[in-house]
């Protein structure tokens, strides 16, 4: 059993990072199942994606204290549900900062030092330049294929099988760049 | 084959495999992901009506024409919908029936939470609930059987959780059931009420058959573990919430939520240590069981708001949850306007004079939001037209309200606002922020847009001219970028005595996709005037505001607002 929850803000591509885990969950002949919120929760907003891979899967969502890893597209959004780990889980972060609106305008503060008391607080927690090694895959928007490369690595998966996985979900005119982007997380996070 | 599948597009091909031949639908989180998957499929005819009651009543022409049938909505779709329900349920169909309604615990993007299952008691339907993807497809089918085999409509009804999550689906083939001839037959199908009164008859032998019926479905089962254990009923995503929190409980797994396969739980009842009734939010199966005398307890330790969890039932159960660090308290990512929406103008205008907004449903809610906090109103979609009317009455003309409504929402039902406005003479402003799509469920076509569910071309509705035929003479159509104008048109149409509409034009900003010029900061003064329109793209820095150039669309509107000219496009 393992329980991926995939934390981001809408527009980050969280959505196809869970679908290449549900096709790789397929591939390794597993049960799967992903849960997700679409609809006004995607204008900008926090958007949380749930993907569950095992032998039989009843709920498709995660609670509080049963993700095996977190993967986080920006460093508030991995404070936001880093409560979601089990005790040893893996915090993965893109290491990327968006204001969410209310810092914009000023009605609440972004945390200073985040990062750093992220990684203070398990040895478990990896922050990965995903979007800067994305652009230099060959698109910004393979940041998300660089993140699987770099849980792929962290879990110990099937590198071959998650391989393939991205390969079939991602269009065929970006598939190079995708794999480029997965084996860079693969070998720098 | 098995296919990892979003259950919405499940129920799709659960109907495409069923023989379905013509869906209409109205786009409505967490529904709207069945008409786009099913229109995919061959053979099929699929379209996206103007709203869920010309919808449904799509789906019954379709089914007294012989064909299968389906409507797909969100759950106040089906209070839109209510209406040709109600009576399909005394005439009775020809070809399957099957309405699809998404129910939104928790209000994930809904405005309530009602439970759409006192719509299958009170209209006499027969109503399934799936658990998962590969439930649902199955259901669909059964779904079909049932609705030709008692010549009833059939409610499929899902939650938020069941139809935004994805399951395994094991696909078949397509079942090609053809098109029954049709049959005269007006004491059937012509509603009024000397063959009401007959059919009223029918309806009700039809409940107690299915009473009967339902006991024997495999879709409503017993897991038995140990007559020591106690007893768990539930359906939909509960029940898999249940098989988790409590491995070692019997359950009772209700398919059909109308009727409640009340016997069978009561045989269920007899051979556990207690029975409990588990569910989101109404006591609906609870008060069944209860009102058949079965005891049973489930919404004393349960509230009626939100979504069952794990956590939730253990909890209750005085068990352990999973050990966890307690939320971190940060700062909230809300939802907000994307940077380039075309509402933002309009909102700051009417912010800026101060109006009151009766607002509507659409992305555009989000004018509620801070920094814009223009919207005052918002309860259904098409009240802003009524409602706006309805203040102008109450203070006889005085209020400065405005109704704001988008393209997709005005055909939906607020067309029939603004004629009751023309006729009756209250002299509303109404704004029409037309983005050209239906924009909050994703960008689905509409009959204003130019294209069908396919995106192929289809006739266009023109706004202005559906206006001019409602009988309003005073309409200006204005550049929804350019904010001045805006600005001007509110102000003359609020002065008007007559019915005013303004159409604000300009699309979507996440369907053109075209680069242009950015935005750049020039000897910023740091007034904050900018700040007000709440754009995700502008941030406060130290020496003046700063512009995140992988947000910016150039829409400008932070130019038009700033007093210094500190904004402007690259390379002006």
């Amino acid at each position: 059993m393992m329980n991926v929850l995939i934390a981001g803000v809408g527009g980050q591509g969280t959505l196809l990072a869970s679908r290449v885990l549900g096709k790789y969950a397929m591939l390794a002949g597993k049960d799967c199942k992903l849960s997700e919120i679409h609809g006004m929760s995607q204008r900008g907003g926090s958007v949380v994606t749930h993907v569950r891979i095992g032998d039989k899967i009843y709920s498709p969502v995660i609670w509080e204290g049963s993700a095996d890893v977190v993967l986080a597209f920006e460093a508030l959004e991995a404070a936001r549900v880093k409560h979601y780990l089990k005790n040893g889980g893996v915090l993965l972060v893109n290491d990327e900062k968006i204001l969410p609106m209310p810092c914009i305008t000023g009605a609440a503060q972004y945390p200073d030092g985040l990062k750093e008391r992220l990684l203070g607080e398990s040895e478990n927690v990896y922050f990965v330049a995903a979007q800067a090694w994305a652009t230099e895959a060959g698109s910004v928007k393979a940041t998300n294929i660089v993140m699987l490369g770099a849980l792929c690595k962290l879990c110990g998966l099937d590198k071959e099988l998650m391989a393939e996985a991205v390969a079939a979900c991602v269009p065929e005119k970006f598939r190079a760049l995708n794999m480029k982007a997965f084996q860079l997380g693969f070998e720098r996070v | 084959m098995k296919e990892l599948m979003l259950t919405n597009k499940a129920i799709a091909r659960g109907a495409y495999e069923a023989g379905v031949k013509v869906l209409s639908a109205y786009p409505g989180t967490p529904s709207t992901e069945i008409a786009e998957n099913f229109v995919k499929h061959d053979n099929v005819y699929a379209e996206w009506a103007p709203n869920e009651k010309v919808a449904v009543e799509v789906a019954i022409g379709a089914a007294i024409g012989g064909a299968r049938a389906m409507a797909c909505m969100k759950h106040v779709g089906l209070n839109v919908a209510a209406d040709p329900l109600f009576t399909v349920a005394y005439s009775g169909i020809n070809g399957g029936l099957v309405i699809v309604v998404a129910d939104d615990p928790g209000m994930h993007s809904s405005q309530n939470e009602q439970d759409s299952r006192y719509y299958a008691r009170s209209a006499h339907v027969p109503m399934l609930e799936p658990s998962d993807a590969g439930e649902a497809k199955e259901f669909v089918k059964l779904a079909y059987e049932i609705s030709e085999k008692f010549d009833t409509p059939v409610l499929l009804r899902e939650t938020t959780r069941v139809a935004h999550s994805h399951g395994m689906v094991e696909l078949c083939q397509r079942e090609e059931v053809g098109v029954k001839p049709y049959e005269k037959s007006a004491a059937k199908y012509v509603m009024m009420p000397a063959n009401a009164i007959k059919r009223h008859v029918v309806v009700e032998e039809r409940d107690r058959a299915l009473a009967e019926y339902v006991c024997t479905l495999g879709c409503n089962r017993a897991e038995y573990t140990s007559e020591n254990e106690i007893g768990v009923v539930c359906s939909g995503v509960v029940y898999e919430y249940v098989k988790e929190a409590l491995p070692s409980a019997n359950v009772y797994k209700v398919g059909t939520v109308h009727p409640v396969p009340v016997a069978a739980i009561a045989a269920f009842a007899k051979k556990v240590k207690k029975l409990y009734v588990i569910e989101e939010l109404e006591p609906f199966i609870e008060d069944t069981l209860k009102a058949a005398g079965i005891d049973c307890e489930g919404k004393a330790l349960f509230s009626l708001q939100g979504e069952i969890s794990v956590p939730k039932i253990k909890a209750a159960f005085g068990l352990k949850a999973e050990e966890s660090a307690s939320a971190e308290q940060v700062p909230a990512r809300p939802p907000v306007m994307c940077a380039g929406c075309p509402h933002r103008g309009v909102f700051y205008v009417l912010n800026k004079l101060k109006l009151t907004v009766n607002g509507d449903i659409g992305c555009y809610t989000l004018g509620a939001v801070a920094p814009l906090s223009a919207v005052d109103t918002c309860v259904c979609m098409g009240a802003s037209v009524g409602m706006a009317h309805g203040m102008k009455k109450a203070t006889d003309g005085a209020s400065r309200n405005v109704a704001v409504i988008g393209d997709s929402t005005f055909l939906h039902s607020g067309v029939t606002g603004l004629i009751n406005a023309v006729y009756n003479q209250s002299g509303i402003t109404l704004l029409i922020l037309d983005n050209s799509t239906t924009g909050m469920t994703g960008h689905q076509q509409h009959p204003a847009t130019g294209k069908n569910l396919k995106g192929e071309p289809a006739p266009v509705v023109l706004l202005d001219e559906l206006c001019r035929a409602c009988g309003v003479k005073d309409l200006a159509i204005v550049d929804a970028y350019d904010v001045k104008a805006v600005e001007k048109a509110v102000k003359a149409a609020i002065a008007s005595p007559e019915v005013s509409v303004i159409i604000a034009q300009r699309p979507c900003a996440l369907l053109d996709k075209s680069p242009k010029p950015k935005m750049d900061v020039v000897n910023c003064k740091n007034c904050g005037v900018c700040m007000r329109i709440g754009c995700p793209a502008i941030s406060m820095g130290e020496n003046g505001v700063v512009i995140d150039r992988n947000q910016c669309t150039g829409c400008g509107v932070c130019a038009a607002v700033c007093p210094f000219h500190a904004l402007v496009k690259e390379g002006e």
